[in-house]
């Protein structure tokens, strides 16, 4: 005869969190970014088929870190979600911020259920404005809460440590190019300070384009684009010094505030 | 379809309860679409024309629908259904393609629609049809289809031209008199007003070009480019340049007798 140990509430939250946390830490990094035409998403994926990016609706995309069958089974029900609300309403009235609510309770639930283990996901939900004020980006953590983030983060593997020199680099009025090699600049530092090398094939990079014509405004980006922009950007990064330096000015006061 | 089926069936066309009726019921009603082939894609034109029993309903009604990247329907029938079926297509297409993570093959567009016809049976008997031309561009053949339907579902590739719709009959004429294999983008633009000026010209149910309200056929060409409409102003210069050679020849270009 064996009587159950008591676990404390608090014990239990703080032990399926950490389950949860060290379970997203496991898989590599990937960032999100805003840049002066939208949003990019770049991550390291060693796989062609098995995607970490992908396209919800006309202006929403939508990026995870951790397991893969997880968070495959939520991203399909927000493909559900968004189609459905499209159908019966219109295409303006799916939104991402409706779409990180209902993945914001779909966690939390999870999460808080003692019958299910916690989803091992970190989720961000990004949609693109017509301007730049109208971009908006959600970070899903494990427990269901919504973070709202301006500007770019990092989720996965040591994130912590990717968003910092994220922080430091990025300013939002950045080309595709720029942004694209900052992203990879920064996933490719280790968490001894080394640099690796991440080739273009393993890359896995998608954009929500707003000056797109066509509605649907997620676009990958691969093959011959995809080093052509990692080219460019490695020129210009040369070439502009001298232009560059009239532009971080105004934007480090930007900055500031 | 398949996930709509199961959670909420009710907002399916097919699974909705018809009430008894007596006659036919009115409601405005599309009319005539035209598709042709060319070497590099196809395309796919429509009046604008939406009649009711004897009486013009609408004179800018829109008929001719994206359905993908590569592929776009013509509907001709009851418009209010046809544009909620084209709805619903596209709306398919699009969630097959962001959870597969592949598009559906142009064959597999082309069946999916074939279904959607079938399950609209029962209104077709009431005289509520829908009958849709498919055209699309076949990536992996690399070249422009068509497919055109019956009532029933029915579904039957075309060659080269086909057209559906009432006047259908006049425009499939001018069309079997003009088309050949070589035609270009252009030509095969001009070829599809010049078919659905003939339909408007003995088919009272089909709009020819109005000039006085600026109202032009809608014309549209999927190539491996993808799909792509022609604006009103391009659209206004072919149908103009076909006016303007029906004042001196009434009865458009001649064929030759052998």
């Amino acid at each position: 005869m064996s009587t159950p140990f008591y676990v404390s509430p608090q014990q239990q939250m703080a032990d399926r969190a950490e389950y949860a946390r060290k379970g997203i830490a496991r898989g590599r990094s990937l960032v999100v970014l805003q840049y002066a035409d939208g949003i990019v998403f770049v991550g390291e994926n060693p796989s062609r088929a098995l995607h970490k990016f992908s396209e919800i609706y006309d202006r929403i995309g939508f990026a995870a870190a951790g397991k893969y069958n997880e968070y495959e089974n939520l991203r399909i029900g927000g493909v559900r979600y968004a189609d459905l609300r499209g159908y019966t309403y219109d295409r303006d009235d799916v939104t991402a911020r409706g779409l990180a609510n209902v993945y914001a309770q779909t966690l939390g639930t999870i999460f808080s259920s003692a019958a299910e283990k916690p989803y091992e996901v970190e989720l961000v939900v990004a949609e693109v404005g017509e301007t730049r004020e109208g971009d908006q980006i959600y970070r899903l953590p494990h427990d269901g809460s919504i973070v709202d983030e301006h500007g770019s983060l990092a989720v996965g593997g040591n994130a912590e440590q990717i968003s910092n020199y994220l922080d430091q680099h990025h300013n939002d009025n950045m080309t595709l190019a720029e942004a694209l090699k900052l992203a990879v600049r920064a996933l490719s530092r280790d968490t001894n300070g080394t640099e690796r090398e991440i080739p273009a094939e393993r890359l896995e990079v998608a954009v929500l384009d707003r000056t797109r014509p066509q509605q649907r405004k997620f676009k990958r980006i691969v093959g011959r684009q995809l080093s052509r922009l990692l080219d460019e950007g490695g020129a210009t990064d040369a070439a502009s010094d001298t232009e560059e330096d009239a532009g971080p000015t105004p934007q480090s006061g930007g900055d500031v505030e | 379809m398949d996930f709509l089926s199961e959670h909420q069936p009710e907002i399916l066309p097919g699974n909705r309860q018809l009430p008894p009726t007596q006659g036919v019921v009115e409601a405005p009603h599309g009319t005539t679409i035209v598709a042709v082939t060319f070497p590099g894609g196809v395309v796919l034109a429509g009046d604008r024309r939406a009649t009711m029993g004897n009486v013009i309903a609408q004179r800018d009604i829109e008929k001719v629908f994206p359905a993908d990247e590569y592929s776009a329907v013509g509907i001709a029938g009851t418009a209010g259904l046809a544009v909620e079926m084209v709805k619903l297509f596209q709306l398919e297409l699009e969630h097959f393609e962001k959870v597969e993570g592949a598009t559906l093959s142009l064959e597999g567009k082309a069946n999916r629609l074939s279904t959607m016809i079938r399950g609209n049976l029962g209104m077709a008997m009431q005289g509520l049809a829908v009958v849709p031309l498919f055209a699309g561009y076949d990536v992996d053949r690399e070249k422009g289809r068509i497919f055109s339907y019956d009532v029933t579902g029915g579904r039957s590739e075309e060659h080269g031209f086909a057209a559906t719709g009432s006047g259908a009959v006049f425009a499939r004429g001018a069309m079997k008199k003009l088309y050949h294999d070589g035609l270009t983008e252009e030509q095969a633009t001009t070829l599809v007003v010049q078919a659905l000026y003939d339909a408007a010209d003995d088919d009272s149910a089909t709009g020819g070009p109005d000039m006085a309200r600026r109202i032009f056929p809608i014309v549209t060409v999927i190539s491996d480019e993808g799909f792509r409409r022609l604006t009103d102003e391009e659209s206004s210069v072919i149908a103009r340049s076909i006016l303007e050679k029906r004042l001196e020849q009434p009865d458009g270009p001649r064929a030759a007798l052998l």
